[in-house]
């Protein structure tokens, strides 16, 4: 069977700044992919890339079986397949947590009031907040608002979820319930990209380590490259983010 | 009435003057009547300024380049000339070329043209602070443009300048006094009448500020009872967005 | 285009500078008093003014303009000077959203800028004029010049009741003869456009100077 994303010598810029230089790399489905390296390195620009949140450039790109390197990609059936989780949590403010969830299944799958419910509860028993169905975004922790922002991308039942540093804004007590909640999805299946500085995590959960170096792969591995690296950078890397 | 022109008849009332809001109360059905067309006047420009208003906003917003400058340039101009003139401009304007509108249906419009610049401004700043990065959240979870307009766009928006927007409608409600001045017999314009028929100007003034004192209190409790049923979020949690 | 016509609108727009300075000045001194009474430790002296604000903000200028006119033939005085008639009619109305604006400014600089105040010692009056007058100033200027936009439109109605003759007044005076509308009005919207946009654009740089200021 294909691979779930197929990238191959993705090219990305933004005005004359080259910031993907060729980037080529396959996640498989119910594989896990962890993307790490420095600030800057692109990595936030690939994973976007692979949810058409960027226009590429240049190279290849297949997502779920969607090739994003055409003209006049299929962008609905794209953000079908994909859910994507953002450092920022991104919950709609106005809405309850239940609101939230719900919204995109009755809005883009026309699930009825009742459906979509069902699958929201389902969700958000999941990330453990069952409790918190009428809440309102900022009645919730950071933490918290993260998990319910991971239950309203799985509420779309997707093929792959994308995650950006989904932790970076959160301390490390809070860090850790979310982190609980990718490795059960983990456990459970689901492919997932991640792009992430929690290298324990990477290390425990990954079943691929991608290391990004201004705008290329530097290095790609299992998640034994992380103890063994072969390159002096990806082991300077590690070295400064354990 | 020429300031001088009273001094003669009022002489004797000089040294003690009686008030008679009586007078004044019995041609209330005048006054009601006034008041009643006012409430319409402001009610139907409220309801079409409001949806022309956002619909400017969102063309000065997302629409294209020319389409901005132009609603940009009306929105400037109509927010920087005063009401009396655009009524003048738009109603002797349009009846010297020969265009003959009912004076409601003139009076409207130019109360529209009017409003609906401010409210443009008003919707523009809400759906400006709605952040990128909510949209970008909505076009992945695959809404379309148009349900991230309406319910990632405008349904904050408007939960965040809403009181902006009551307190705007007030003011066009008493700002609609100025229409009198081109022949609207809205309740200022019923003032000239009821002071010909009891010559106690000063107490039909006091009477006048009464009924506008009712229908702003009563327009701003209209507004927050709209509210509460608008926005749950805040009828729940009390802050705001 | 005849040009009498052009220095009489000329003349009116005179009238509307001054009477629109005139009623910044006035209305602008009650407007700070206002706004100082809903500080005050003085309860009577805070509902007075809350309840000033919200009676003035209920009414239409208009019918203020018909009371301030035509109140003081109570005492016998029938000959109030348009100009002056106006000037207080519109300097009540004003003191009210001004006061507003104001009372806002002062209530938004940070609470814990009133707090240090107090425990330095100071007494209220050197509390107020030393640490949170300086301070609300700089909140209080795009707000106040965007208000002087709305005072120099709102002068087109004073030839209503009050019959004092400013630009709107003498353009009217003028379609009266003349009977063309579009120009004789346009170019008293042009006039009028031309004095208030350049503070429209001023309240708005300084707003956004603010803003950058205290990100
Ligand atoms: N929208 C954008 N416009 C211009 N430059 C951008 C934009 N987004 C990212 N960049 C630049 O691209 C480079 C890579 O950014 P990013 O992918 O966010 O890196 P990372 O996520 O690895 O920290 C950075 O130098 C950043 O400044
Ligand atoms: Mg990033």
């Amino acid at each position: 069977m294909s691979p779930i994303v197929e990238m191959r010598e993705l090219r990305k810029s933004f005005g004359a700044v080259d910031v993907l230089k060729g980037v080529t790399f396959d996640v498989e489905r119910g594989q896990v992919a962890a993307i790490i390296g420095q600030s800057g390195s692109g990595k936030s620009t690939a994973l976007r890339c692979i949810d058409h949140l960027e226009k590429i450039n240049g190279g290849e790109l297949t997502v779920c079986g969607h090739a994003l390197h055409t003209d006049k990609p299929d962008l609905a059936a794209l953000r079908k397949d994909v859910g994507i989780v953002f450092q920022g949590y991104n919950l709609f403010p106005h809405l309850t947590v239940g609101q939230n969830i719900t919204m995109a299944p009755k809005l883009v799958h026309r699930r009825s009031r009742k459906e979509a419910d069902e699958i929201g509860r389902e969700m958000i028993a999941k990330v453990g907040l069952a409790d918190r169905w009428d809440y309102y975004p900022e009645q919730l922790s950071g933490g918290q608002q993260q998990r319910v922002a991971i239950a309203r991308s799985l509420a779309m039942q997707p093929k792959l979820m994308l995650f950006d540093e989904v932790t970076s804004a959160l301390d490390p007590k809070l860090t850790g319930e979310v982190l609980r909640v990718m490795e059960k999805l983990a456990s459970e299946g689901m492919t997932m990209i991640l792009v992430t500085h929690e290298m324990q995590f990477a290390r425990n959960v990954a079943d691929k380590v991608i290391y990004m170096r201004d705008g290329r792969v530097h290095e790609m591995g299992g998640p034994e490259i992380l103890s063994q690296p072969s390159t002096p950078e990806l082991a300077d890397f590690v070295n400064e983010e354990f | 009435m020429a300031p001088g022109d009273g001094a003669g008849r009022h002489t004797e009332e000089r040294v003690n003057y009686t008030f008679d809001f009586g007078a004044i109360l019995q041609h209330s059905d005048l006054l009601l009547d006034g008041a009643w067309t006012t409430l319409v006047l402001a009610f139907w420009a409220t309801i079409s300024g409001f949806l022309m208003g956002t619909l400017c906003a969102v063309g000065a917003t997302s629409g294209p380049r020319w389409l901005r400058a132009i609603l940009i340039g009306y929105v400037e101009v109509a927010r920087n000339t005063p009401l009396l003139i655009q009524s003048y401009f738009l109603i002797f304007g349009l009846a010297s070329a020969g265009v003959r509108l009912p004076i409601m249906v003139g009076a409207v419009i130019a109360l529209v043209v009017n409003v609906t610049a401010y409210t443009a401004e008003v919707m523009r700043a809400g759906i400006e602070s709605v952040r990128k990065g909510q949209l970008e959240a909505a076009e992945c979870l695959g809404l379309s443009r148009f349900q991230i307009f309406m319910n990632i766009i405008l349904r904050p928006a408007m939960e965040r300048v809403y009181p902006s927007l009551a307190s705007l409608f007030v003011l066009l409600m008493l700002g609609s006094s100025v229409l009198s001045a081109v022949g609207v017999e809205e309740l200022f314009g019923t003032s000239n009448r009821v002071q010909s028929l009891t010559y106690r100007n000063f107490e039909t003034f006091i009477v006048l500020g009464g009924f506008y004192l009712a229908l702003t209190v009563l327009m701003r409790f209209v507004f927050w009872a709209l509210g509460l049923v608008l926005f749950p979020r805040q009828r729940k949690l009390g802050t705001a967005l | 285009m005849n040009m009498n016509f052009l220095l009489l609108l000329l003349d009116g727009l005179k009238g509307t500078v001054i009477l629109s300075l005139l009623t910044f000045l006035v209305g602008g001194t009650a407007g700070f008093i206002v706004a100082l009474s809903r500080l005050s430790p003085f309860a009577p002296l805070r509902i007075a003014a809350q309840l000033w604000t919200q009676v003035v903000q209920g009414i239409p200028l208009l019918v203020i303009m018909g009371i301030v006119y035509f109140g003081p033939a109570i005492y016998g005085i029938f000959a109030v000077p348009p100009l002056i008639a106006a000037t207080i009619a519109m300097a009540i109305w004003a003191s009210a959203y001004l006061g507003e604006i104001w009372y806002g400014c002062l209530r938004s600089v940070n609470k814990p800028q009133w707090e240090a105040a107090e425990c330095l010692g100071l007494t209220r009056w050197q509390r107020m004029s030393r640490v949170i007058l300086p301070q609300a100033l700089r909140l209080a200027i795009p707000p106040t010049v965007g208000f002087m936009v709305i005072i120099v439109k709102n002068t087109s109605i004073s030839s209503l009741v009050v019959g004092y003759a400013e630009l709107s007044y003498n353009a009217k005076v003028i379609n009266n003869s003349s009977f063309e509308p579009f120009l004789y009005f346009g170019l008293a919207g042009l006039f009028y456009f031309l004095v208030c946009y350049p503070l429209s654009v001023q309240a708005r740089a300084l707003e956004r100077k603010l803003n950058v200021a205290n990100r």
